[in-house]
């Protein structure tokens, strides 16, 4: 009998546990209490040792159990190894429902775990909650984000992802006695297909900050250029924050694709968001608008960004911003 | 080298009208080519251009209606398309669409290499697809791929985005590789090209070409189901216009400012 809820503990390359695995325990352990306080269970692809160095966040963040590898080592995630030994811990410990963050990695990985187990995925929701007869319900947004759809699963364990940042991680919590397990996996007939040749880490760009952010200056088709891009980010810089780009802007070649914030790209929820040029399609909105503030520029006064907006400044950006500059 | 590049029509998203059930008008809208599918296809058709011996593939599995994208990718440069077009295919969840294309693709006379597709489709969003086709086929695959950047006969490498960096990843073949937008625009499909196109045949093909079953595909293949669907639902606020930067910059500090 499958039992629990066990959750993708992502270890980062600069040797963290990534954030999102404590915002799911948090959802887990909520849904735990209306699954008979089901255990919530995290599975990392570590030896023991390096595990035991996050003993103390697997406590503080209400896991009861923590699942390793005894027999072998990942430094950093690599497809075709981590799928494999993640296909075989989640049989191993048959657990009722498995939570993954929707990193790119994760992304990577949790469609090789559910095809493996025969199991539906569903991916990207936003809100997680379970039925009267004790069954995830995963709801997501879908078709750019204008409609949302509540998914169940026929098939165990019941499999979905979610992007971090949509919850929150525990404030404070009672330390649980979290217990560390290990499961051994043979290798034997593991072929290496995938080689990791080289590595370069985002200097400190928007990519890793955007995430932590707490005022993203964003521009959307209305920036049209480069240097309209540019003028955003002598904006953001001048005021600590980012800078974050609609779909269409990254689509157009104004930035980067790490900077998208949307359905496709990322979600946010600083403090202070500032829509520069950005209508405000629905596939945009949803990755922002649960930040606190929101400013929105725009030369059409009857754009869909001003329905969300606190504040709203009809005119083009491209006057207003280097004012702005000036003043602040 | 045997590239086959998946394909999906979606909806013109930017153009979508509401029924009085809050469902999705799905009659009367547009359909085009996955915009992440097309950076796929552009790929493959690289590889193309640089090795001998290549043929391109393009798959679809969707409605009849679905041939109008098929015919696009023949316009840009695939050699051959093929559409999974079967009434019993429909309903079906990533599980099940991958499962369906992955036996499509295991039918095919000529052994594969290489298998392209979008990161996301942009209706759906879940990038699951792809990586599930890899997992049917029980080979690896490069997830978040921005460009390939060599390609010989068995082994690929490819420039892959995390939000950590970017890692150079070399993949034996045969491989997936799903693709996000890299830094070229794709290309554009030529006269001479959209004639071949038409003049083409789509090789269509049904539920009985691919050795399975009725309960593996569509609806009945899919453990997942949608319980409900409902309008999202949005922030709702007043928005305070302002007409001047001064007003504006005040209203920055205010929200954004350290000091509380």
């Amino acid at each position: 009998m499958s039992k629990g809820i066990l959750i993708w503990a992502e270890a980062t390359r600069d040797g963290y546990l990534h954030p999102v695995t404590f915002e799911l325990a948090n959802k887990a352990n909520e849904l735990s209490k209306k699954m008979d306080n089901s255990p919530v269970m995290a599975f990392v692809m570590l030896e023991e040792s390096k595990v035991l160095n996050y003993r103390e966040a697997f406590e503080l963040n209400g896991f009861d159990e923590v699942f390793y590898i005894s027999d072998c080592d990942v430094n950093f995630y690599k497809s075709d190894l981590c799928s494999m030994l993640a296909q075989h811990m989640v049989k191993e410990i048959n657990p009722e429902i498995v939570l993954i963050g929707a990193t790119e990695n994760g992304r990577d990985l949790a469609p090789r775990i559910s095809t493996y187990m025969h199991t539906g995925l569903t991916a990207d929701c936003t809100e997680l909650d379970v039925t009267e007869d004790g069954k995830l319900a995963a709801t997501r947004p879908t078709f750019g984000g204008q409609l949302m759809a509540t998914i169940l699963s026929k098939k165990y364990p019941q499999m979905a992802t979610v992007r971090p940042k949509v919850f929150t991680p525990m404030v404070s919590s009672v330390r649980k006695n979290t217990k560390f397990t290990s499961i051994s996996c043979v290798l034997n007939d593991f072929e290496q297909t995938i080689e990791i040749l080289d590595f370069v880490k985002t200097q400190c760009s928007d990519i890793n900050s955007l995430d932590s952010a707490e005022i993203i200056v964003a521009g959307g088709k209305g920036m049209q250029t480069k240097e309209g891009f540019a003028l955003l980010k002598t904006l953001a810089d001048k005021l600590g924050g980012v800078v974050g780009a609609s779909r269409v802007a990254v689509e157009m070649g104004l930035a980067s694709p790490e900077c998208q914030i949307g359905q496709t790209g990322k979600t946010v929820s600083p403090k202070l968001y500032i829509a520069c040029g950005i209508s405000g399609a629905l596939q945009h909105t949803i990755g922002m608008d649960k930040s606190s503030k929101i400013i929105a520029i725009n030369t059409d006064k009857d754009a869909p960004i001003f329905k969300i907006a606190d504040y709203g400044y009809v005119g083009d950006a491209f006057e207003i911003i280097p004012q702005l500059i000036d003043k602040l | 080298m045997n590239i086959i590049v998946c394909i999906k029509q979606v909806p013109d998203t930017s153009d979508i009208k509401w029924t009085e059930n809050n469902t999705i008008q799905r009659e009367g809208l547009e359909s085009v080519m996955n915009p992440y599918d097309a950076y796929a296809l552009d790929a493959a058709l690289l590889i193309k251009k640089n090795l001998s011996n290549v043929t391109v593939t393009a798959i679809s599995m969707g409605p009849k209606q679905a041939e109008k994208v098929l015919k696009r990718a023949l316009a840009l440069g695939a050699d051959k398309a093929v559409l999974l077009s079967d009434k019993k295919f429909s309903g079906a969840d990533t599980y099940a669409t991958a499962k369906t294309i992955s036996a499509a693709i295991k039918t095919m006379n000529e052994p594969y290499d290489l298998i392209l597709c979008g990161q996301f489709a942009v209706d759906g969003d879940t990038a699951q697809t792809g990586p599930s086709i890899a997992s049917f086929l029980d080979m690896p695959q490069v997830t978040f791929a921005k460009e390939i950047i060599d390609f010989k006969k068995d082994y690929l490498t490819v420039k892959r985005v995390t939000s950590e960096g970017c890692e150079t990843v070399k993949v034996k073949l045969p491989a997936a590789v799903c693709m996000i937008k890299g830094e070229n625009d794709p290309s554009r499909a030529t006269i001479n090209g959209v004639i071949k196109a038409n003049k083409a045949t789509i090789l269509m093909k049904g539920l009985d070409d691919i050795t399975l079953s009725a309960d593996d595909v569509g609806l009945k293949g899919s453990p997942t189901y949608v319980s409900k669907a409902f309008r999202a639902k949005t922030r709702v606020v007043d928005c305070d216009f302002v007409d001047n930067a001064e007003t504006l910059a005040e209203i920055i500090w205010t929200c954004g400012g350290n000091d509380e």
